[in-house]
């Protein structure tokens, strides 16, 4: 029966199915190059309003460990990563109603790279976004470890690949009504940025706060950008925020695989 | 092509149990045009999504393309093409770049899938519309878009999935002729669902019905017609006249049905190859001096062979 075997259509690798993915969602990006000047506009704004309050509140004190510039910046690069990759499900609830989501089930693409193609489109920005806030910054006193730098984007990207996925199961299950996907995107994305001490350090707040954010994959995340960022190898919390990294993207990646396989729509 | 044995589908919904697909038996042949026709919720597109490995069944194995669907779906994907209910086309791509990216992921190189692509274009009347945004086509240019991307990787099987629901004749005609030149061209077997009577009657050479989950008849649509339902002659006579026409006329076939009509009454009865039965009958009926007022041969429909399976009309579930 090999005779049926069409012979231009052959197997591919799960990386260049990633690929594949990548670069037809990037394309929308590529031809409308304008989508991307608002997101870049984002991170300065958040650096430019939120920064100077940070600043008076603290009188850049002992609080963030000498200046709240290198404290905050980590802190909005992994914000616009969270706001990028957790709307990864939003495009795809677009085709899910429109159908190109079934075309693309149709093909031979494997399930794993539907999803982290996805998610390292909406990561693709994020290198070009850090990489303005970072060189606005430094004029402003913030000091640029560039290879420490990108060891943080690499982390953030595996982080971001899990919740992308976790976006895109998201999308399957309230494929039926738009709004569920929002509300709960919502309700989910402010509290986890919150309680990772993202915008404001959480050494200041209750207890309880200080003791759910240990609950929080994100606040590790958080921790090890902070001293990645801060020029150093040598901790303990780089580790951690590596860990939760990879379990998020696991569990990311199990959970929209599996519903994947459940949708029947 | 195609063989399936009690191919079978429940779905939960809340506590109950559906049984969308109830055991299907089907063989397709190589080059073979087959037309699943039902009502809608029959369980056409389920048996389909099986079939093309978007579904796995609950009970019962399916090979395609000579793969089995539950053993390596995705080698099943790779040899057979899909077009859906719903535009495949992103809305926010380029014409070209999502014939491009189509053929890429079935494993084509770049060169590949652009000589595929610009064929395709060419064939389907597309040429013109490359560079245009997808969102910006007509309905019917969507669809041709969709053929086009199902057959990107020329595959030797091809599924569509109710594809002119929707559409103006002229349209649906069009898309037909495309779909056929196509057919001609590459030798490609063609299984789709409709529930357009006439479309599946005028393009398929093998219908399959499909009812409540089960195959109820799978035959040529001509044969279908010659043993289901066969042909029926109808008169017109005036009703003081009625209980004599019934009685005579009546004799001349089977199956006798009788409705008030704005002249008298309408007689008609099943008979073969009714337009030639037609002089001889009336020349008698005028013999026994009854005046016919109207008549007429008509040959039946599928909607009739599907009336005669099941006793319901397929055109009641339409809105």
């Amino acid at each position: 029966m090999a005779v049926l075997a069409p012979p231009a259509s052959v197997r591919t690798s799960v990386l260049t199915d990633i690929g594949h993915v990548w670069w037809r969602e990037t394309l929308t990006i590529v031809r409308d190059p304008f989508s991307l000047i608002f997101s870049l506009l984002q991170p300065l704004v958040f650096l430019g309003l939120f920064g100077p309050l940070l600043a008076g509140l603290a009188g850049d004190g002992a609080l963030f460990g000498g200046s709240s510039l290198q404290w905050f910046l980590p802190g909005v690069v992994v914000m616009i990563t969270m706001f990028g990759t957790s709307m990864t499900g939003a495009n795809l609830q677009f085709e899910i109603m429109t159908g190109a989501f079934e075309r693309i089930l149709a093909t031979p693409l494997s399930r794993a790279s539907l999803m982290i193609g996805r998610a390292l489109k909406e990561l693709t920005p994020l290198v070009v976004q850090a990489a303005i806030i970072t060189l606005v910054a430094i004029p402003f006193g913030f000091v640029l470890h560039p290879l420490h730098v990108v060891v943080g984007l690499l982390i953030l990207g595996v982080f971001g690949v899990g919740v992308g996925a976790l976006s895109y199961a998201l999308a399957i299950a309230a494929r039926k009504s738009e709004w569920i996907f929002w509300a709960v995107q919502q309700a989910l994305l402010f509290p986890l940025l919150i309680l990772s001490g993202m915008m404001l350090p959480l050494e200041t707040g209750p207890g309880w706060m200080q003791v759910v954010s240990r609950f929080n994959p994100l606040t590790y995340v958080v921790d090890a950008e902070r001293v990645l960022f801060a020029g150093s190898f040598d901790d303990v919390r780089i580790l951690w925020g590596l860990v939760a990294a990879l379990v998020t993207a696991a569990i990311g990646l199990w959970v929209g695989i599996r519903s994947i396989r459940r949708a029947t729509m | 092509m195609i063989h399936t044995e009690s191919l079978a589908r429940t779905f939960r919904v809340g506590k109950e149990t559906v049984e969308a697909v109830r055991g299907i038996d089907l063989d397709v042949a190589e080059g073979e045009l087959v037309a699943f026709l039902g009502p809608n919720g029959a369980g056409k597109s389920t048996t389909l999504r099986m079939l093309t490995s978007l579904l796995p069944p609950t009970s019962g194995s399916a090979t395609v393309a000579g793969v089995d669907v539950v053993a390596n779906p995705a080698e099943v994907r790779r040899r057979i093409g899909y077009i859906g209910q719903k535009d495949g086309a992103g809305h926010n791509y380029r014409v070209r770049d999502e014939l491009l990216m189509q053929g890429r992921f079935y494993g084509m190189s770049r060169a590949e899938a652009a000589e595929s692509g610009e064929e395709l274009l060419r064939t389907l009347d597309l040429e013109a519309l490359r560079m245009r945004k997808v969102s910006s086509l007509s309905g019917g240019q969507k669809r041709r878009l969709d053929i086009a991307l199902g057959l990107i990787h020329a595959p030797g099987l091809l599924f569509l999935d109710e594809p002119s629901t929707g559409m103006d004749p002229q349209n649906r005609a069009n898309l037909w002729d495309h779909i056929m030149r196509i057919r001609e061209q590459r030798g490609t077997t063609i299984v789709l669902t409709t529930h357009y009577l006439d479309e599946a009657d005028a393009m398929a050479e093998r219908v399959v019905i499909i009812d409540h989950g089960r195959i109820i008849a799978d035959d040529t649509a001509e044969t279908l017609k010659a043993k289901q339902a066969g042909d029926r002659l109808t008169v017109v006579v005036r009703p003081d006249q009625a209980a004599a026409a019934r009685a005579l006329f009546g004799a001349e076939g089977s199956d006798l049905e009788e409705r008030p009509d704005d002249d008298g009454v309408a007689l008609s009865v099943r008979v073969d190859a009714a337009s030639h039965a037609m002089p001889g009958v009336l020349a008698r009926l005028r013999d026994a001096g009854l005046d016919v007022v109207a008549a007429a041969a008509r040959r039946p429909t599928l909607d009739d062979v599907f009336l005669n399976l099941t006793g319901r009309s397929l055109r009641e579930g339409e809105s």
